[in-house]
C-alpha cells in the first residue's frame, strides 16, 4: 500500500454523510484534513456541525471502515472545535447536491428560495414554519407559491 | 464563571428540556425543543470532558457535587412534575441569555480550548435565545391566558436569575428587559434572591431530576448503546 496523505483525506472526505446521505463529509466541511505518519498511523481531523450533532459516532465510525477498506489499518479520528464550524464550510457541490434533495441553502437574507419550484418568496411569501426540524442543522419552510414544505440549513 | 459550572447548567438543563419531547403543544415545538436540549447536552459534553472524565461527571455525582446555577434544575413549570410551555419559554429566556454572555467571554479568553468551546456554542445559544424571544413576544402578546402563563413564569423564576447572572447582570438585563417591554410583560421586582448551587447547595428537585438521569449508569456502570 503506498497511498499518499492526500488520499487518506480525500477517501475519509468521500464518506456519506449518516443522515443526508446525498452530500459526502468532505463536502459539508467536516473533515478538516489527514495526516499519515511515517509509521502508516493515519489521523483524520473532523470537526461537528452542532456541538450536540448525533452523527459524530456513526461518522467516526464510517470513517475508520472507509479508510480499512482501502487498507488503512491504523486510523485515528480526532474532533477539532476550532474554528467553529459554519454554513460557509459547505462546497458548492455540497449545496447543489442539498438542492437537488429539496434541501435549500439559507439565502443571502436568511429567506430560503424554494428548492421545488424555485419560488423567491416574492409576491407571496416563503414562510418558516419551525426554526428547528429533522437534523439540528436545518429549519422547515412552505413554499407559499407551490404549497410544499421543504427544509432549508439553517445558517450558522 | 468555572467550566464545570456552565457545563453542569447544559447538562440539567438538557436533561429537564428532554422532559418535552413528545409532550410539546405543536410538533414542530416538539422538534424545537428536542434539539435546543441536544444543543444543551453537546455543549455540556465539550466543557465536562475539558474538566474531566465527562461519564463519570455526569453520571457518578451526587447532587451536592453539581456546579449548576439553581434555575437549571427547577421544574418547567409551578410545581413538581409540571410541564408548563409558557413557564418554560420564561425559563429559556432567562437562561439563553445568560448562557449566550458566558459562551460569549469564554470565546474571548485566553484558555485555546475554552475559547474553541465558546465559539462553537455562541451560535447555538443564539438560536435558543431567539427562538425564546419570538415566543415570549408571541405568548406575551397572545391571549389573556397565554400572556398569564409566561408572567408566572416569569414571577417565579426571576429570583433565580441573580445567581444565574452574578457577574454579568447588567449585560443581561440588557438583552432581557428589551424582550419583557416589546411582550408587554412586566419586569418582576428584585426581591429575594435564591442561590448556593455554585457551591452544591441545591434544590429537591435535583435530586430527583439526577436519579432519573443516572440510573440506569449506576445500575449497570459502562454501559453503552
Amino acid at each position: 500500500m503506498t497511498a499518499t496523505r492526500a488520499d487518506a483525506a480525500a477517501i475519509a472526505g468521500a464518506v456519506p454523510d449518516p443522515e443526508l446521505r446525498v452530500v459526502t463529509i468532505g463536502e459539508l466541511g467536516i473533515v478538516r484534513g489527514a495526516e499519515q505518519a511515517e509509521d502508516g498511523h493515519v489521523v483524520v481531523t473532523i470537526t461537528p456541525t452542532y456541538s450536540g450533532c448525533p452523527a459524530m459516532d456513526a461518522i467516526r465510525d464510517d470513517i475508520r471502515s472507509a479508510l480499512a477498506a482501502a487498507g488503512y489499518a491504523d486510523v485515528e479520528v480526532k474532533t477539532v472545535l476550532s474554528p467553529a464550524w459554519s454554513t460557509d464550510m459547505i462546497t458548492e457541490s455540497g449545496w447543489a447536491a442539498l438542492e437537488r434533495t429539496g434541501i435549500a441553502a439559507p439565502g443571502p437574507s436568511g429567506t430560503p428560495t424554494c428548492p421545488r419550484c424555485g419560488h423567491q418568496g416574492r409576491p407571496t411569501p416563503v414562510l418558516q414554519i419551525s426554526r428547528y426540524a429533522s437534523t439540528p442543522c436545518q429549519s422547515l419552510w412552505s413554499c407559499r407559491s407551490c404549497l410544499e414544505p421543504f427544509n432549508a440549513i439553517k445558517k450558522l | 464563571m468555572e467550566l464545570l459550572g456552565l457545563g453542569d447548567d447544559a447538562l440539567i438543563a438538557a436533561q429537564r428540556l428532554a422532559e418535552w419531547v413528545s409532550r410539546a403543544p405543536t410538533l414542530e415545538e416538539d422538534v424545537a425543543l428536542a434539539n435546543i436540549a441536544l444543543d444543551q447536552l453537546g455543549a455540556a459534553r465539550m466543557l465536562l470532558a475539558a474538566v474531566g472524565d465527562e461519564d463519570e461527571l455526569a453520571y457518578r455525582r451526587d447532587d451536592h457535587q453539581f456546579r449548576n446555577c439553581l434555575l437549571a434544575e427547577l421544574p418547567l413549570g409551578p410545581g413538581r412534575g409540571d410541564l408548563d410551555f409558557g413557564w418554560t419559554m420564561s425559563w429559556l429566556l432567562m437562561l439563553s441569555a445568560a448562557q449566550l454572555l458566558r459562551y460569549t467571554d469564554l470565546a474571548g479568553g485566553s484558555d485555546e480550548q475554552a475559547a474553541a468551546i465558546g465559539a462553537k456554542a455562541v451560535k447555538e445559544s443564539t438560536y435558543h435565545l431567539d427562538h425564546a424571544r419570538q415566543w415570549m413576544l408571541r405568548l406575551g402578546g397572545g391571549t389573556e391566558e397565554s400572556q398569564r402563563r409566561v408572567q408566572q413564569g416569569l414571577d417565579g423564576l426571576w429570583p433565580y436569575g441573580h445567581e444565574l447572572t452574578e457577574g454579568i447582570r447588567d449585560r443581561w438585563l440588557a438583552i432581557v428587559e428589551p424582550v419583557l417591554a416589546e411582550a408587554g410583560l412586566k419586569r418582576p421586582d428584585d426581591r429575594w434572591r435564591p442561590g448556593g448551587g455554585r457551591d452544591g447547595r441545591h434544590t429537591e428537585h435535583l435530586s430527583y431530576l439526577l436519579a432519573e438521569m443516572q440510573s440506569l449508569h449506576r445500575a449497570h456502570p459502562g454501559a453503552q448503546w
